[in-house]
Parts: structure tokens; sequence; C-alpha cells
């Protein structure tokens, strides 16, 4: 028996979040008694490959059509849901990003089977599994059963920490030829437009946030400093985007970005849910409020008590103090 | 244009989520209701779309009765005919959810022709299953695109834009479609007193959807154990800026 493992990638380069599903997915595979092989879908996915035997796929299945030429989540999903029908594979799994998740509701559309969404533990010991997976954008966790023929389920992003397998798998590489309609070209991405090539909000290594208490904004500049002198990036609350402040792609939230920096630095942001689960896969946590008890104070590794406006242009003087 | 948009009726949290006794539900004693954040943000583009373009905006919902706030809230911005399948439990699985909506779809259709674009959520703030809408797009044999935070609509096709990490893929997609998308992708309205006024005038259609439970069932929800750690406290005002730069000289953010 067989579990898939969608990998995800880049116009050839994989994504990091391929190697925490294949991460889970071993694991999970090792205790459901299947092998674990990984998928890799359309143009360029044979430059993706070098990695997924180290971390455990024994056979790599390369996917290729000429209606394959950039991520299109329908034929994706076609590709996907015909390889378990033909490979007979009774698990499929991904990493739960935006990607994942769209291919795997496809292909349980397709095959007409259920699909658990964003799991963090699965128990495959019986026939129904048991698992707990991620509601509220994690802050919530929800005990369900799965009872299906083909079991359908991504595993949520950060849930497990990517990491090779004790030994590495065999990774024979195999090639896969779907047989997809021309039709399916229609939600194939046409295009691409690159707003900055920098750090990003997803991938900066600090990130200097400000909530309601920045106040306006204007008021956002000594942040923006903050930032630029630790080249991270600024981040906000829904507030901030409620009211006009910064865009909506600053904000860090359920509905916004995730964000996972070495420290994130949280200022006048009281830590309501919404926030905090964009949040809380950051490494370190410092906030800066002049409420002792906001929960993002209580949930923070730091906190210096004060006036983010008085607080955040001293840390950046200090910081050129000490460069100079 | 016509325009069909699912929301989702959810509890509105603050800074923690109660569970109810049984475990089988967010407690929501002390909490109000909201339309899904991403769907509000649906709503709004469907309007939006028809005060540019012409054309009409229903709004369907599946959910307990009170789920009418909403739709009653989706007309004092701008919708035009709000439906609602009623349901007794908590909250139904999302084939069920979807089979559900495809049923009710597909028999507004029959008797007043095919919408243009359906429009869903990324994902419910609450469930979050992730499913719904490809699940009823897929049953319609239609194309759908989640994740997207603009849409152009052109002849006979919508231009749509997905958000990735510095920057936007672009779709084109032939209508009739199915988009799932994304708060950002515009700032809703507040509704007027007008607005308000009309909406409770505003026509409601029930309709019944006997369909049978899928295959993921909810046992209980729990909150995830948090690692509670000490917050240390680094001092007081502008004057905690050094012992600030030696904790991020510490982490090694200042190389």
């Amino acid at each position: 028996m067989t579990m898939l493992v969608l990998c995800d990638h880049d116009r050839g380069t994989l994504v990091d979040a391929s190697l925490e599903a294949l991460t889970f997915g071993r694991d999970l595979a090792t205790r459901a008694g299947v092998s674990c092989e990984a998928v890799v879908i359309g143009k360029g996915a044979e430059e993706a490959v070098g990695q997924l035997a180290a971390y455990g796929a024994t056979v790599v299945h390369l996917a290729s059509h000429e209606v394959l030429t950039d991520f299109g989540p329908e034929a994706w999903g076609e590709t996907l849901a015909q390889l378990v029908a033909s490979s007979g594979a009774s698990i499929v799994t991904a990493c739960g990003t935006d990607r994942g998740n769209e291919v795997l509701a496809h292909v349980a559309a397709r095959l007409d089977e259920p699909f658990v969404a964003n799991c963090r533990e699965v128990d495959p010991s019986d026939d129904t599994w048991s698992m707990t997976r991620a509601q509220w954008g994690g802050s919530l966790l929800e005990d369900v059963t799965l009872a299906a023929g083909r079991k359908i389920v991504s595993v949520a992003h950060h849930a497990v920490e990517a990491a090779p397998a004790s030994e590495p798998a065999v990774g024979t590489v195999t090639a896969f030829s779907p047989d997809l309609d021309a039709s399916l070209a229609r939600t194939v991405v046409t295009d691409r437009v690159v707003l900055s090539r920098g750090i990003t909000l997803a991938t900066a290594p600090v990130v200097v946030g400000g909530g309601r208490g920045v106040g306006s904004a204007e008021a956002f500049a000594p942040l923006e400093e903050l930032a630029a002198e630790l080249g991270g990036v600024v981040g906000c609350s829904r507030a901030v985007t409620n009211n006009g402040w910064r865009p909506h792609s600053d904000q860090v939230g359920q509905t916004g970005t995730r964000i996972a920096p070495q420290v994130y630095i949280a200022s006048g942001i009281s830590g309501a849910i919404q926030h905090w689960v964009g949040a809380m896969a950051s490494k370190h946590i410092l906030a800066i409020n002049t409420d002792r008890e906001a929960n993002i104070v209580v949930r923070a590794d730091w906190a210096v008590i004060g006036d983010l406006h008085k607080v955040i242009p001293a840390i950046t003087e200090e910081v050129r103090r000490r460069r100079s | 244009m016509r325009i069909l948009v699912c929301v989702k009726r959810v509890p509105a949290p603050g800074a923690k989520i109660n569970i109810t006794g049984d475990g089988l539900a967010v407690d929501t004693a002390h909490l109000g209701f909201t339309t899904s954040p991403h769907e509000e943000c649906a709503v709004e583009e469907a309007v939006q779309i028809v005060e540019a373009h012409g054309g009409e905006v229903t709004v369907l919902t599946l959910g307990p009765a009170e789920a009418e706030e909403q739709l009653r809230y989706a007309a004092s911005v701008g919708a035009h005919n709000l439906v609602l399948v009623p349901i007794e439990e908590v909250d139904w699985d999302p084939q069920r959810t979807a089979a559900a909506l495809t049923a009710t779809i597909s028999g507004i259709e029959a008797a007043e022709g095919a919408f243009d674009l359906l429009l869903f959520g990324n994902e419910s703030a609450d469930a979050g299953g992730f499913q719904v809408g490809v699940r009823v797009a897929h049953a319609l044999g239609r194309p759908i695109v989640n994740g997207i935070k603009g849409i152009d609509v052109g002849d006979g096709s919508v231009t749509a834009r997905r958000e990735i990490d510095g920057g936007f893929e672009v779709y084109e997609v032939p209508t009739p479609a199915v988009l799932g998308v994304k708060e950002g992708i515009n700032l809703p309205r507040y509704p007027t007193m007008k607005g308000r006024l009309a909406s409770k005038k505003a026509a409601l259609a029930t309709v019944e959807q006997p369909t049978e439970a899928g295959g993921q069932e909810r046992l209980r929800l729990h909150r995830p154990v948090e690692q509670v750690s000490e917050t240390v406290i680094l001092g007081e005002g502008p004057e905690a800026a050094a012992a600030v730069v030696d904790v991020l000289e510490e982490l090694g953010v200042l190389a």
C-alpha cells in the first residue's frame, strides 16, 4: 500500500513546506504500514526532487503534461487524483499551505472522499482514523474521526519541524503522464506580478508589528526605521488595515500573513486571537505595550511596559549607537 | 452579472475562545457573531461588481436560524436576494455542507437561470475546512481558484489575482466561474441607515436540504496546551532600550 505526499514547488524550487509534509508523511506511513512516495507536478518538477529521498521518499513521481505549464489548482488536483487511482494509493497528504489545502480539496472532490485539513496529530491504528486538527487558525483544536476508503489529510503548516530521515530512502524517480483535458488550462497561472524582491513578511527574520496603539498611518514611520535597521519588515494587526493605515499585505493574522521570524517586536498590539494565530510561530516575541495585562504581553518572552512612540525610537537610537 | 455569495455566521472572539461543557462548540454566551471575514469581503466585492456592471447579488448561508442576522447584514450593504439553508446542528461537516449548497444553487439556477460568478471565502474563520467552495465548483462543473485578492470582470471571463510571497499570480478564468476570495480584496463598507432599514424588508427564502453526513465527524473541541513561559519585563519606557538591544544582540539579529 502507498501514501502519496504532494510536494509543492515554485517553478522548480522546492517549497520548504513540502519538507514538513514529507517529515509528517513518512512517520504516518510507517505507523500505517504503507510506503511513502512523493509527487511533484508540472514544469520544472525535475529540478525540485533533490532533497526528497533524504526526507524519506521511496519513490518520486514526476507528473508532466502540456497543460501543466505552471501552478493550476484544477490541473494539479486532477493529476494527483489520477495518480491515486493508478497507484492504488490509500493515503494522500500535503502541507496545509494555501496550495496544499486547495489541491487536496480538488483531489477529495474528484474521488468523492472526505478531506481533513490542517491536522496536527493522526492516529491511523484503526480503520477509522482519529485525529486532531486546527480550527480558528490553530487557536482551537478539534478531535475528529475520519471514515473513508482513501484518507486525504493535510498537516498544519509549522506543526512539524522538517527533518531528514535517519536513513535516506531510495527515491526512485518515475515519470507519470496524466490524461488531462485541455480545458483544465482555464485555471493555470497565466502571469505573475512581482511587487517586491527583497525580504517579505512571511520570510523576514525580524518583524516590527504595530497595532491600534500606533494611532495613525504616519506614526508607523519609527517602526519602519527600526525594521530597516534590523533588516526586517513592518507588520500590523487587523485593526490597522481596517483603519486604512497600512495595506492588507502587511497584516499579520488568521486572515493575513502567518509570520515565523527569529523575533517579533509587537508594539501597541493587544493580541486578539485573530492576530495571535498569525504571530504564534515566531521564535521569540518582544512586546511593547502600556498594558501589562495585554494578551500579547502575557504570551511574550520579553516585554517593555511603556508608550511605543517613545520606546521604539529609543531602541533604534541604541542600535545605531552600538553600531557606530 | 448575476453573482451568488456563500457566507458563514461565526462567533466573534476576542483574546480567548471558550468551549461549551459538551466540548462540541464554542461557548458563545458572551460573544457576538459576525460574517466570516473573507466572506464579508466577498459580499462587498459582489456588490462593487454589480454597481459597476449591473446585475444582482444573492447571498446564501447554511447555518442556524439566527444566521438570518448575517443575511440581513449583507442586504444592508447592497445584496438583493437572501437564501438560508437552516440546520439544527452546530455545524455540518464539509462534504455535507457542500452537497447542501450545491443542491440549493442548482435549484435557484433551474428556476432563475445560471449565475455568472459564485464567490466563497477562502476558508471559514471557525472550522476552516478549506474545501467547500472547491467541492461545490466541482459538482457544478465550473472552474475555481482560491486565495483571490483582486477581480476584474471581462467579457466572458474574469481576471483574478492571487497573492503570493512578494507579488501576485494572475488567472484568466472563463465564466461561469467560482472564486474563493480573501480578506484584503477590498475594505468592506459599513451599512447606511437607509440600507439597514431596507434590509429588514428584503425577501428571505428558506430552503431545507436533507443530506447525509460525510466521513469527517467531530468528537470534541479543546484548547491547545500552551507553553506558558514567564514574561521577562525588560523595563518601563525608553530607559528599557539598552536591555532590549541586549536581547536583540543575543538573538543575533543585530549582525
